[in-house]
């Protein structure tokens, strides 16, 4: 029992709630949220090295005991990934100072941005299966607000659909709770994991498990699930498209990532399910990269590619492959939103986000070029970077495991990453200078600069010391592989 | 009554899917609204129907109905409805700015 585990919920929902009411003065919503995201980051941090330490913190909501009433949970994997989320909200907030106009920020831009953090740590720290389609409404409502905002007409269209497919995947989330509930007569995921293993109709749980699947790869944009994520994430301007690539599709690989651990892994046939929709995710989606020419649309169909790998490696399903997937996780929520903001700035710079009507941008501001340069080597996964030691750890276990097609794949589809990557720098940043906008030369970005910097020294870091983090996740995926621990501290047995 | 519950569960998301799939924005909407009574139903339906005494405290009975199927519907009403209302406006303004509510006319990059 830690009251710990609800600050990072209870923080960013008391201070949106209090942002409403100051609508009309920026001054007081940029310091109150800064505040707020700081203390998120403060107490996440230290809920990390607590768990680190001390072994899985627990909160029962309402002092209602584990498997009759709410349940929070922070283990290595959640602890981290609130702490990384509440990093990134930080840079995204400070880029969105420097980007936003003054009208989007007094209509509700912050109470939002903070509910969706709710939502984001609320689903990376509940331990009830109900409690996450909860948390996930929250964050998805804010998420809809945030993507139409603004209004365009070609902003207004992408939302509808997002809205829509995204609701309807709820549906059918409510639907898969149902029958699991039906079944087993528990929404808690302690109890669950321990139901099912005692339960002897397997039949039933693989149509469950394929359920969840559904519905949690329309939110991670899995094969054949993504359609939707290009035009969406498109849409909104580079903060929020930072945010949302960084965090929201994560929040489904999270999900697959905990009820595949917990709650169903004795099902062979899933995880093969899963490797093959991995390896399809990976490769259509570097596909759609390669094919497109405009500097965010292609960042957002990476990220369908990306969330491949992790879908490969959690098929793979043995400790060293958990541990890359976390480790590629971590690095892709670093590396894909700097990416975007990176974005941002060369849409400020030049005006235009498409390729063919921008090039020069290196002779003119060298800084972000070559920024951007170690950025997307690191994304394609060149080492000392991090985006390497993530695939080497994937494709070490996918080797051990014998799924050596699966791997291929993978291959292939990092050198076609780099090459979509290379597309970018060589058209808009190589060459003779070309912009729309006359003016662009003497543009001064070296203040937006100063957001993704930590994300870029993050992903430095992450390659260069790579040896602790791994153990890190090696850890981590101990944890996870094991779920007996998980179990114990939340049914409170010793 | 179970049976009837779940031919009718089948019904409303057979309905729903239709709906889904057909081009007019304001169908595809009413179509997650019928979703949503279909997967509500369908919770209320598998957690087991009315199987004895309400759980209230006094109430002497050897069998007592589960409650909380009951109360997480209503949370999951409660944020269906707020969805619905905020996917009405969007759509209106959609409308509003492209002038039509056909989706095949709302797709597509300029690229193509």
């Amino acid at each position: 029992m830690n009251n710990l585990v609800i600050l990072p919920i209870l923080i960013p929902l008391l201070m949106g709630v209090i942002l409403i009411f100051f609508k009309d003065s920026k001054s007081v919503q940029r310091t109150v949220s800064v505040i707020s995201v700081g203390l998120m980051i403060a107490v996440s941090a230290y809920l990390t090295y607590i768990v680190y330490t001390e072994g899985i913190q627990t909160t029962e909501l309402g002092d209602w005991p584990a498997p009759f009433g709410i349940v929070l949970v922070a283990d290595l994997l959640s602890s981290s990934l609130v702490a990384l989320s509440s990093l990134l909200s930080l840079v995204c907030l400070f880029f969105a100072y420097q980007t936003f106009s003054a009208e989007r920020e007094r209509n509700f831009f912050h109470p939002f941005f903070l509910f969706l953090m709710v939502g984001v740590n609320g689903s990376f720290l509940t331990g009830d299966l109900f409690n996450l389609f909860v948390f996930f409404e929250v964050m998805l409502i804010s998420s809809f607000i945030l993507i139409s905002m603004g209004s365009k007409q070609y902003q207004l269209r992408e939302s509808l659909k997002y809205v829509i497919i995204n609701t309807v995947s709820s549906m059918f989330f409510v639907a898969a709770i149902a029958y699991i509930y039906g079944v087993t007569g528990t929404l808690n995921m302690a109890d669950l994991a321990v139901k099912i293993g005692e339960l002897e109709q397997t039949g039933v749980i693989s149509v469950i498990a394929v359920l969840f699947l559904f519905v949690f790869g329309t939110k991670s944009a899995i094969f054949p699930l993504y359609y939707w994520l290009p035009h969406s994430y498109f849409a909104p301007p580079a903060a929020i498209a930072a945010l949302f690539g960084g965090l929201l599709t994560k929040v489904g690989v999270y999900t697959i990532m905990r009820t595949y651990t917990l709650i169903f892994p004795h099902d062979q046939t899933v995880f093969q399910i899963l490797l093959i929709f991995g390896g399809l995710t990976m490769f259509i989606g570097v596909l759609g990269a390669v094919s497109q020419f405009d500097f965010k649309r292609i960042l957002a169909v990476h990220i369908v590619s990306q969330v491949g790998y992790m879908i490969m490696g959690i098929g793979i399903f043995t400790p060293l492959a958990i541990a890359g997937t976390f480790y590629f996780l971590a690095h892709n929520i670093i590396v894909k939103s700097a990416l975007f903001l990176f974005a941002g700035v060369a849409e400020k710079i030049t005006g235009t986000s498409h390729l063919k009507q921008m090039s020069g941008l290196l002779k003119t501001h060298p800084y972000v070029g070559w920024l951007f340069l170690i950025t997307a080597l690191s994304l394609a996964g060149i080492p000392p970077l991090s985006g390497f030691f993530g695939k080497f750890a994937l494709i070490i276990a996918g080797f051990d495991a014998g799924n050596y097609f699966v791997i291929a794949v993978s291959l292939a589809t990092g050198v076609l990453t780099l090459f979509s990557m290379m597309k970018i720098f060589m058209t808009s940043f190589w060459g003779e200078v070309k912009m729309p906008d006359p003016q662009a030369k003497d543009k001064k970005v070296g203040s937006l600069l100063i957001p993704i910097l930590p994300l870029v020294a993050l992903t430095i870091l992450l390659g260069v010391a790579a040896e602790p983090f791994m153990q890190f996740s090696l850890e981590l995926a101990e944890q996870l592989m094991d779920p007996s621990e998980y179990i114990n501290s939340v049914l409170n047995k010793e | 009554m179970e049976i009837l519950m779940i031919l009718t569960v089948g019904v409303l998301f057979t309905v729903a899917t239709y709906m889904i799939l057909s081009k007019s924005m304001l169908r595809v909407i009413i179509g997650v609204v019928i979703l949503s009574h279909g997967a509500h139903l369908l919770f209320l339906t598998l957690s087991g129907l009315k199987q004895g005494a309400p759980p209230l405290l006094g109430e002497e009975a050897s069998a007592y109905t589960d409650p909380l199927p009951q109360a997480l519907i209503l949370t999951a009403i409660v944020i269906g409805f707020g969805i619905t209302a905020f996917m009405l406006v969007l759509a209106y303004r959609t409308y509003k700015a492209h002038k039509t509510d056909n989706l095949d006319e709302l797709r597509g990059t300029e690229d193509e």
